[in-house]
């Protein structure tokens, strides 16, 4: 436990010592979700599922918080260490596997916390955006969500051999999914192909779980399955092939 | 001599390149037991075997008496390990990677003490990657010395020193011995392990070639020891006479004896008995670059392998 606490902390410190990466995981969510706020006004709409825009984007915006830690920010620096033989350095010592994830575990964790308190200040300080009708149901959906994408986020740190890969296949799922979930233009205004696209897209799941708990909507029974059954195939891969690594 | 190591018949291949065909040692409890040989003799493989990092194909590792393919979470905590390639995160500063492997550990010794030792005290606030090639490898060193191991396994640990750094390490390792660990010693020069291994293993081409002490091996595998000085008397046929004396060969007033062993003193009294006192004997005794090269086949040249 001990050893978990350090290691957590000491890569807090290191995340927090690269600028890059704290840019790309806090301030670019938080950017854009200033910009679709301005864009979009204050009345609520039809298509922003009868919400404010900025309260529909709040939730949408959180997650592409869990997405960018997901999906770039962890495997990039997963393979990093595999690829700069940091991670052998490591398993030469006696710090157990599990402390090891962990650790990755609780930093992308806090990470994507604090990347959302950032967003929510922002937007109740500047656009006056509601808070969530069901704080528990969004915790609940925030931590589903977190961990599925960190465990997707392992299996591609796992399976990618280094780090440009890593970016390159994280940007080629990020954008999509930050794009079709909801996240970009609501998915009521998406027709045809587009909704097909957004329906297999796992971050569509996270939008509509978050918004659900944030706006006090539909109960998001189906999302959360979807999710967890994400958690388990990615997990279960992670641990299969990172034993073969 | 208790085992501390026990290598039998190990052998590892990497698809169809065989990196260690059959190699069997045994390390004894508080040696520095050295290992050299050629570039891709299957050194770093048979260490990393050992360590747990690496499967092995075939045969039995015993470090202390643990194996280390499914005992390896519980070996760690008991060796250290200096991988020959390795690296931390970048911005880690050094004080943080000490503190952090010594957490990994319960009851470690204090790493502010080796901080100290291993020349690191004033870098201890400087990132990772600000290091140079020396300073990294002493924090390597550090970190493999960090949880008090039983055993330690050094791949190249003076790789990127510079000669004076080199000397301190040498002395460090002996006081690491000296406190009873073990110390598995991989090298590239042969000056260090002449100077600093209880005993060598050669490696060549995935299999042991040799191993005894580094005077021993030198007896063994280094060929004649040769005396040269000058003399202007015709007759000395007696030289050929004292027993140990292999060879003599002139060169006009240059006299060169090639002999074994005791051949110096025997050498040196007939001289004086003759009434022969060359100020310039000298002496060229064989080392372990010449082991090196019967056994291998290979030259070093200036502590270094020629490819």
């Amino acid at each position: 436990m001990r050893t978990l606490a350090k290691l957590t902390w000491v890569e807090m410190k290191l995340f927090s010592r690269e600028p890059i990466t704290m840019v790309f995981s806090l301030a670019f969510p938080l950017v854009m979700l200033l910009v679709l706020a301005a864009v979009f006004g204050n009345e609520a709409e039809t298509e922003f599922r009868d919400a404010i825009p900025v309260d529909y984007y709040v939730p949408g915006y959180l997650a592409v918080v869990i997405a960018s830690v997901g999906l770039i920010g962890l495997p990039v620096h997963l393979a990093a260490y595999r690829e700069r033989g940091i991670l052998r350095r490591f398993r030469a010592s006696s710090v157990s596997p599990w402390s090891l994830f962990g650790a990755q575990v609780a930093v992308s964790f806090v990470i994507a916390a604090v990347g959302s308190v950032l967003l929510v200040v922002a937007a109740v300080l500047m656009y006056d955006a509601q808070l969530p009708e069901s704080p528990a149901r969004l915790l609940l959906a925030f931590v589903v969500s977190t961990l599925s994408f960190v465990s997707l986020g392992f299996l591609l740190g796992t399976l990618l051999a280094n780090a440009r890969a890593a970016q390159a296949v994280g940007l080629l799922l990020f954008l999509p999914m930050w794009l079709l979930s909801g996240a970009g233009p609501p998915r009521e205004v998406m027709g045809g192909a587009m909704r097909v696209i957004s329906d297999a897209l796992p971050l569509t799941y996270v939008v509509t779980a978050l918004q659900d708990a944030w706006l006090g909507l539909g109960s998001s029974v189906t999302e959360l399955l979807v999710l967890s059954g994400m958690l388990l195939a990615a997990g279960a891969l992670s641990v299969r092939f990172s034993r073969r690594v | 001599m208790a085992g501390v190591i026990e290598v039998e018949h190990l052998r590892k291949s990497y698809g169809s390149t065989v990196a260690v065909d059959d190699v069997s040692v045994e390390v004894a409890e508080g040696e520095i037991f050295g290992v050299i040989g050629p570039n891709g003799a299957g050194k770093t493989t048979t260490v990393e075997c050992a360590q747990g990092l690496r499967r092995s194909d075939a045969g039995r590792i015993r470090v202390l008496g643990l194996d280390p393919r499914s005992q390896a979470q519980e070996l760690r905590r008991r060796i250290g390990c200096q991988l020959q390639e390795a690296a931390l995160p970048d911005r880690i500063k050094v004080w943080e990677a000490l503190d952090l492997f010594a957490c990994f550990v319960p009851g470690a010794s204090d790493w502010r003490t080796l901080m100290e030792q291993w020349g690191l005290a004033e870098k201890r606030n400087a990132p990772f990657a600000s290091l140079s090639g020396g300073q990294r490898q002493r924090l390597f060193v550090a970190l493999a010395l960090v949880n008090d191991p039983e055993v330690v396994f050094l791949d190249e640990m003076t790789a990127g020193l510079d000669p004076a750094a080199r000397r301190v390490a040498w002395g460090l390792i002996r006081a690491v011995r000296d406190r009873g660990t073990t110390v598995v010693l991989v090298t590239h020069h042969m000056d260090e392990a002449e100077q600093l291994c209880d005993r060598v293993a050669v490696i060549d081409r995935g299999r042991v070639a040799a191993v005894d002490t580094p005077d021993g091996l030198i007896n063994r595998f280094g060929g004649p020891i040769g005396l040269t000085f000058s003399a202007d008397r015709p007759d000395l046929a007696w030289l050929e006479q004292i027993p140990h004396v292999r060879q003599v060969t002139r060169k006009g007033q240059r006299v060169e004896v090639e002999g074994t062993g005791p051949v110096l003193a025997l050498v040196a009294a007939e001289l004086v008995n003759h009434g022969i006192t060359p100020s310039d004997l000298r002496v060229r005794q064989p080392t372990l670059e010449d082991v090196f090269l019967t056994l291998t086949g290979r030259e070093i040249v200036g502590g270094v392998e020629q490819q």
